[in-house]
Formats: structure tokens, sequence, C-alpha cells
């Protein structure tokens, strides 16, 4: 199992935001689901201690994540965010910041085109691009550490569609060529549909259920669209990871 | 017309009283134009009159006394309540009072400390006292200034640190930008007003020794080695109240401790 939460608690300003947390996420593409406000970007936060609970566990791969050092830990379990936040400077910069702070070689080029960027990309004026290119750059620079795993918090939360359906497809291609498993925070079920092969729903703080997600969308799907799909600009794909390998 | 005497000035209430004028100016300034502005001005002068004849008064003892205990008493004093007014000055800046309370000490003990050792100034209260107080002043200023920017930027730009620390940054590399940026803040304004010392100002120091009618020479160096060391003051209080407060902001594990918000 990539990540266990054991009993998570933690509070935000008095606040309780997620109140005995249990849940498991494998190896693979994950999702956790739920409305905004629900506490999904906060446990997502807790993956790589980027917070740490009130009480409670979080394992990662079996072994309590305040074991780690956090340092290693963040870039072993990349987070990117869900708005840009790039550092000032070109685009190959960016890519650089998190090797060369950890000492190591790094293709900034490689790493632009596996996030979907033309590597043509890599002297420009980060700030001067467009949302969705610097939402890939965020990408680009966590891939650039060569993380097990990349925390996505809602990736295309502040992007139109067809950059949406871009960065979804970047994603599926990442997973079908690299073995990095994703954590995908939504509160889209049609983009679970199409990201995720294991959800995980979550209500105010609290888990309300979980399990591969053939099985547990599958009644949205019946309910939402009478069998149809979801979306018809990017119809659910369960397995696309397998679909875009060829 | 302040008459001048050889060495010293005598100023009574009465000419004290006719500077209020143009105090009442500014003051109509500012209900004419709505700056509201009036209320802050009348505490302002009262606070200041009644702040600079005690310490009148204080001072008077302390130079009679000649003792060195009541001089480093005062300037303690200033210290803490300077770290005091600086932390209201830097509210976003969790723990401020501490860093500022060391980074005041060790600028106005090093500075003084250093004239004091070089001999430029005899280690008399007459001397230790306004100078003392010229450092731990300005040292206030620029920490003050130096923090409030790094809490305002802290504050303002939680997302691209956190984003960093994301990549694996430790909290001092997740920030350091901003410590650049408020280091500047904090320095900017006395590094500019010595550049133009002499051309488009004359400092406080110097029209006061010409005032008291010495000569000019002597006015100029005295206030060169102000200003040096004002310089000196302000770097190591604004360096090291932000060294010490930045960790503030963070956990041990190189957390925001209030992160962005959802």
């Amino acid at each position: 199992m990539l990540f266990e939460l054991e009993d998570v608690t933690y509070s935000r300003g008095g606040k309780v935001v997620l109140r005995d947390v249990r849940a498991r996420l494998p190896v693979g593409a994950s999702s956790l689901l739920g409305p905004s406000g629900s506490g999904k970007s906060t446990l997502l936060r807790l993956l790589n201690r980027l917070a740490d609970p009130d009480s409670g566990r979080v394992l990662y791969e079996g072994r309590d994540v305040q074991e780690y050092d956090p340092l290693a830990l963040r870039r072993e379990v990349s987070l990117v965010p869900q708005l840009p936040a790039l550092i000032e400077g070109s685009v190959h910069d960016n890519v650089a910041y998190g090797p060369r702070l950890a000492g190591r070689s790094f293709n900034a080029r490689s790493c632009l085109e596996l996030a979907g960027l033309d590597p043509a990309y890599e002297d420009r004026d980060a700030s001067k691009l467009s949302v969705g290119e610097q939402q890939r750059v965020m990408l680009a620079r966590a891939l650039a550490l060569e993380p097990r795993v990349l925390l996505l918090d809602e990736p295309t939360s502040a992007l139109d569609q067809t950059a949406r359906d871009a960065v979804e497809g970047t994603l599926r291609r990442l997973r079908a060529r690299t073995a990095i498993s994703l954590v995908v925070v939504t509160h889209d079920i049609a983009q679970a549909m199409r990201l995720a092969e294991y959800v995980v729903r979550i209500e105010s703080g609290k888990v309300i259920a979980q399990g591969p997600a053939a099985e547990l969308l599958a009644d949205y799907v019946e309910h939402e669209t009478g069998g149809a799909s979801p979306s018809a600009a990017a119809p659910p794909r369960l397995n696309a990871a397998a679909e875009d390998a060829t | 017309m302040v008459p001048v005497a050889a060495s010293s000035i005598n100023v009574t209430l009465g000419e004290v009283a006719g500077a209020l004028a143009l105090v009442a100016i500014a003051a109509i300034a500012s209900r004419v134009w709505h700056a509201g502005l009036e209320e802050d001005i009348g505490i302002a002068v009262v606070r200041s009159f009644l702040q600079l004849t005690a310490i009148g008064y204080v001072i008077t003892v302390i130079f009679d006394e000649n003792s060195a205990v009541l001089v480093i008493a005062l300037i303690a004093v200033m210290v803490v309540f300077g770290a005091f007014t600086a932390r209201s000055r830097a509210q976003l800046v969790p723990g401020a009072f501490w860093p500022l309370l060391v980074s005041l000490g060790v600028a106005a003990a090093a500075t003084l400390g250093l004239v004091l050792g070089l001999g430029i100034f005899a280690a008399t209260p007459r001397y230790v006292v306004p100078v003392g107080g010229m450092v731990v002043g300005n040292a206030m200023t620029s920490a003050a200034v130096a923090l409030n920017r790094l809490g305002e930027d802290v504050h303002d730009q939680a997302r691209r640190i956190e984003a960093t620390l994301a990549l694996g940054a430790t909290s001092t590399e997740a920030v350091a930008p901003l410590v650049r940026r408020s280091l500047r803040s904090g320095m900017i304004t006395l590094v500019d007003s010595t550049k133009t010392t002499g051309l488009i100002f004359f400092p406080g120091t110097m029209v006061g020794m010409l005032l008291a009618g010495a000569d000019p020479t002597d006015a100029v160096r005295l206030q060169l080695i102000l200003l040096y060391v004002l310089l000196g003051a302000v770097s190591i209080a604004a360096l090291m109240a932000i060294t010490l407060a930045r960790r503030n902001f963070f956990t041990p594990a190189h957390q925001l401790r209030e992160p962005p918000p959802p």
C-alpha cells in the first residue's frame, strides 16, 4: 500500500478540517474526491508533511511519514499546488530549482516534454506564460526531482476545457511512460473517473467511501448519465493509461 | 530669536510654545484636506513634550551622577521600549519581540563598543547617552521596517513559499528572496539619506553643533562618525532581526505555521 491514514484528525484555526480519517491509497493513480471545503487538499498536504496531523498516523510504504526527513520525503513525494506559484526567472530556472537544492543533475528539456510543454519554452520568462502553461511548468519542475509519487491538487481547476483536456492527457501519458504514482485531488467526479483507478470520497472532513473507481463511481455514471459518458469532450476511461501507451 | 552663546543655547518655554504655531498649520491642513491626522498630531505634540521633558530630567540626573550603571540601565530601557514599539509595527511576524530585543541590544552594544573602544568618544554619560539614543532609535526603525516587510511578504506569498517547500526547499531557502527584499527595505532609507547628506539636507547632530556654536569642521567630522556608526547599527539590527525572526514562520519540519488559505 502506498499511503495509509490511521484515525487522522487535523484542525486549523480551531476548526476541525479532518476527523478520524481512515483511508488507503494503493500504488497507481488515486483520486481524493469531494466538494470544495471538504478537506481533500488538506489531506493531500499531510502526505508529504507540508502539514502534520493533530492525531493519528500517515504511513508511506508502511512507515510513518514523521520518521522520514521531510525534505527527502518531499523530493520523493512531490506536490503540485492548485494554482501556479513559480519563482521569478525563466522556465529553466524553475525546472532547475528542486534538483539544484538537492545537488542532483536533471534534464530540463525532457522534463518539459514529459509535462507536455514544448522544450523551446526553456528560456522564456515564466511569468509571461499563460496559466495553463505555468501549470505545466509546475508539473515539469516537480518531475525534475524524479519523484515516485506526484500529489496533484485540483490540477485543472484554473484551466479552460481545452487546457484541462491537454493536462489530463499529459497525466495519462505520464502514467503510461513512467512508474510514478498519482494522487489527484478533484471535485469533479468525471475527472476522477478519467484519471484514477482508486477513489477516496471525502465530505465535511470525513471519508464516506473508498474503493476501485470502476465500482465506487459506477452508480454515478448510471444515475447521472443513464450509462452515457459523464463528459462528451473526454469520456471516462478507467484504464486510460494503457490506452495512451500506444 | 534664539540667543546663541559661545557653546550653548538657552531656550525658554515661551519659545517652545511659539514653535507650536507651525504645528497649528499642520493641523489646519489636515482638517481642510480631511487627512484625519488632527488627533494624531495633538497626541504627538503632547507625547513629545512629556517624553522629552521627562528624559531631560533623567539625563540631567545621569550626567550629574556620572554612573556607568545608570547609563547602561537607560540604554537597556531604550532597547526594551524600542523592541516593544517595533513589535507593534511587525504584527504579522510571530514572536517578533525576542528577535527585536536581541537585534537592538546587539546593535547598540556593537556600535557603542566600537566607538568607545576606538576612543572616538569618552566613556562618559554626556557622549554615551545621546549616541546610544540615536543608535537604538535608528536600529529600531530599521528592524521594524524590515520585519514589517518580511511579515507582509510571507503572508502575501504563502502559496509560493509552500510550493518551494514542496520541492524539498528548507524554510531558509524558501524565504531567501523575501529576506533580501526585507533587508533592503530596512536599510534603504538611511543609505539614501546618507548619500544625500550635505546636499539636500543637514543631519541633526551637525545642525545642533552649528547652532551651539561649534567649529564647522568638528561638526562635520562628528556627523560623519555618527552616520557611519548608524549605518552599521541599522545593518546589524535589520539583519539580526530578520535572521532570528524568519524561523518563527516555520515549524522545525519546514512547514508554514500559517499555511496559505485553501
